[in-house]
């Protein structure tokens, strides 16, 4: 069905396809099409977290995985992604993010959040539901650690971590399971920078009430630091090997381009629905924000206690309590109810503040107060 | 073994097919999507969001044909049922077979491929199936579009009038931005918030001032071919250089001649206020709506340190990162529609302001020159609409035509720059 068609987008409408097809000349270039094999492995060309993560799901989707399973490996540029459950404003700094011009994602499976980037892989173990085995999948990354390094302490947990000398993270994992097929992912900390994992990952925001997944910080190292001969190509083609072993496949390594519509239809739709913001905030679960800041302005200054709840990433309810000298409790209150229905979010604010702003007559004192005023709720943001 | 039920899909009282997502449910870092095993109609859901649900007992109740039938909780994580055989060979007679072409056709369309009769070999569905559906959801027929133009939204471009002379100008017909527009046939109402809040009030308190409208045509012949020459260099320094730079500044001269222009009326109408910097505002058209960031300190800059201003702002734009900043303070603004189209308009007042001028685009028109010959003129068209509570006709008019000059003889300019 699908996986036949798979072959005939594949063939010859583009010219990098025949060049695939010139490349491995010994598998079909429909690599999921040969009837015999039965594992794959495929690596990803593109360093773009929504692609990587469309094709994770387009896979999940469409291919047939009863009878096949599938290895995939692929790497992001710098990219915080949470789990589905997530709240981000919990788990990471997202102020920073925006300055340096780091994507956030948000994943399909659950499980907590991680940084990524050049220096770590992540891999997808794709099978169906009855072979879903993540201790095994997790043998297959020890293994090919220790056959390149015997002197390697890794070793993976009940709670599906791999430590580096018993102490240190390197690996965390996530699964998502669907109807007749299931998929396992973990990251493999190579060489990825922690100066800027650390700072990236500690929440900025403060007042956050929610029951979204909480992440589990961890000691972290790279194997890198532990062996500097250790890079990721090298691990890469250690985790194939140890793969086609464990299982019994003889699969080559594909190099594939999850931009590419014709291979994938329908998967340029996939990655800009992990990019809407309806998705990366908006399927935030239930939570609220409780918070009161201190408000300078000239000679004066207030104290400001904030309520907001907010529910798919708008706020749902708002109010506002401060010295009723300082601000008129009617401006105070119109812009409470303003406030509702907007999105959690800094630039949506900053659109509503300009226009209600503009419209609301104050003087210049109460003008500025009212401007500082905004300034902290959407640094809060 | 426990789960958590983190999200449902459906609520009591919907319809669901058989294999329709129900839940989603999260144990130990795996997060499992529930189907349903059933058509028929969700009678009761046995767990809110975020509670614990142990694996065996029911988590719905759905109500088919065949009468009440619990549902018992679909096996989670690690125990795949035998029952599950019994599915899977039901999946596979009825998942509709069709081309990803045609499922992308389908997926655009937002149609569920089990609605669609196939009329394909083996009940496979085709493209003109699909074609046939919607013509009948929507009473016409369509005509089958290729590829999608999606045309980028204004944002990058409404502060830059490059219109090509040289380039015959295509019969382009405006395509709205974004995907295919879904055909309901339904009436929607949405309750206003946020953003649009906002815009109804500032809009409303605009309508309270008495504007009147005074419209002109500039000829920016000289300075088209000064902008085409300038632009290199400022490419040279890594900035892109457009038409509005000149606008701008040539505004701020204007002002320090006219500074009632750059006013604010209180709402007592009882003072005016003079402000002294020109903080000159761009209308942009961003996702969040009409916002208008502005260049600060105009009169205190020159044309290059405008671009780069400009081009700061329209990256912000683009991306959404606009800050209050940015976006409030300002005290005159210019609105280029021309880069979307158009030619003369009726700009609304943005208060506190007092004026606010649209450009519209720059066209190639025959004009006579001084000799009575018939040339070849760019010609720009402005309309500016001025608050008539403290502006009368004459000093728009003026300030206008000092604009103007400075635009038509961009030379003059550097004799007044600051």
């Amino acid at each position: 069905m699908i996986t036949r068609t798979v072959r005939h987008m594949c063939l010859g409408t583009r010219s990098h396809n025949r060049w695939l097809q010139l490349r491995f000349h010994s598998t079909s270039p429909a690599i999921f099409e040969d009837v015999g094999k039965a594992g794959f492995i495929i690596k990803s060309s593109s360093t773009n977290v929504f692609e990587n993560l469309a094709l994770e799901d387009w896979i999940h989707d469409n291919v047939d995985l009863q009878k096949r399973s599938i290895l995939y490996l692929w790497r992001n540029s710098s990219a915080v992604v949470i789990g589905r459950h997530q709240n981000p404003w919990q788990e990471c700094n997202l102020r920073l993010m925006r300055q340096m011009g780091m994507p956030l994602a948000r994943r399909r499976s659950g499980g907590g959040t991680v940084f990524h980037d050049l220096g770590n892989i992540n891999m997808t173990f794709f099978t169906s539901k009855k072979k879903y085995d993540r201790h095994r999948n997790l043998s297959v990354v020890t293994s090919a650690l220790k056959n390149l390094r015997p002197g390697l302490d890794v070793q993976s947990t009940e709670r599906f971590d791999i430590l580096l000398n018993g102490q240190y993270k390197i690996s965390g994992t996530a699964a998502k399971l669907g109807r007749t097929s299931a998929y396992h992912h973990c990251t493999l900390l190579c060489s990825a920078d922690r100066s800027v994992l650390s700072p990236v990952l500690k929440s900025s925001f403060q007042g956050i009430k929610s029951n979204a997944t909480p992440s589990v910080p961890s000691p972290v190292k790279n194997l890198f630091d532990e062996d500097p001969t250790l890079d990721s190509e090298t691990i890469m083609t250690a985790l194939a090997c140890q793969y086609n072993r464990e299982f019994g496949f003889d699969s080559p390594v594909h190099e594939v381009d999850p931009g590419d519509e014709d291979c994938w239809p329908g998967i340029q739709k996939m990655a800009e629905e992990l990019r809407t913001w309806e998705w990366v905030y908006g399927r935030t679960p239930k939570f609220s924000v409780c918070t009161d800041f201190h408000v300078h302005v000239g000679s004066s200054n207030a104290k400001v206690t904030f309520n907001l709840d907010i529910k798919h990433g708008i706020i749902e309810n708002c109010s506002m309590d401060m010295p009723t000298e300082w601000l008129p409790k009617n401006v105070s209150d119109e812009f409470s109810s303003f406030l509702k229905g907007c999105k959690y979010c800094p630039n949506e604010m900053a659109a509503l503040v300009a226009a209600f702003l503009r419209a609301t007559h104050l003087g210049t004192e109460s003008s500025s107060r009212m401007y500082c005023l905004c300034e902290n709720v959407i640094a809060n943001m | 073994m426990e789960v958590t039920v983190k999200e449902w899909y459906v609520k009591e009282g919907d319809k669901v097919s058989q294999f329709d997502s129900i839940c989603e449910v999260q144990s130990d870092k795996a997060s499992v999507t529930i189907t349903s095993r059933y058509d028929g109609v969700i009678r009761k859901l046995y767990y809110d969001v975020e509670d614990t649900a142990l694996v065996g007992s029911p988590l719905v109740d759905i109500e088919t044909d065949r009468g009440q039938e619990g549902s018992p909780e679909e096996d989670v994580v690690e125990t795949p049922a035998v029952s599950h055989q019994h599915t899977h060979q039901e999946m596979k007679a009825q998942k509709a077979q069709a081309t990803p072409a045609v499922r992308r056709l389908a997926m655009e369309n937002n149609i569920k491929l089990s609605e669609v009769v196939g009329t394909g070999k083996d009940g496979r569905i085709l493209k003109e199936d699909i074609l046939n559906f919607l013509a009948k959801q929507t009473g016409a027929i369509l005509p089958y579009e290729g590829e999608q133009q999606v045309v980028q939204p204004a944002v990058r471009r409404t502060t830059d009038t490059t219109f090509k002379p040289d380039k015959a100008p295509a019969a382009s017909y405006p395509v709205a931005a974004g995907s295919r527009p879904v055909f309901t046939g339904k009436d929607r109402t949405e309750p206003l918030k946020g953003i649009q809040k906002a815009m109804v009030k500032t809009m409303t308190a605009a309508l309270k001032i008495p504007p009147f409208g005074y419209c002109d045509e500039v000829d920016v012949t000289q300075l088209v071919s000064l902008q085409k020459e300038l632009k290199v260099l400022a490419q040279s320094r890594g900035v892109r250089l457009s038409y509005m730079p000149f606008f701008i500044k040539a505004a701020s001269l204007g002002l320090f001649h006219f500074p009632i222009l750059n006013a604010s009326i209180d709402e007592g109408c009882q003072s005016i206020t003079y402000k002294a910097s020109h903080n000159i505002g761009l209308a942009m058209d961003t996702p969040q709506g009409l916002v208008v960031p502005n260049v600060k300190r105009v009169q205190t800059l020159s044309i290059f340190d405008i671009a780069v201003e400009l081009n700061r702002l329209q990256s912000l734009g683009a991306s959404g990162q606009l800050g209050t900043a940015d976006l409030t303070g300002g005290t005159f603004t210019l609105s280029n529609i021309g880069t979307i189209g158009g030619t003369y308009a009726n700009p609304v007042i943005l208060p506190p302001e007092v004026v606010i001028g649209a450009l519209g685009k720059i066209q190639v028109l025959p004009r006579f020159n001084t000799q009575g010959d018939i040339i070849q003129a760019h010609v720009l068209s402005v309309s500016w609409s001025a608050d008539h509570r403290i502006i009368d006709g004459a000093t728009m008019c003026r300030f206008s035509n000092l604009w103007r000059s400075y635009l038509e003889n961009p030379a003059s300019m550097a004799l007044d720059l600051k």
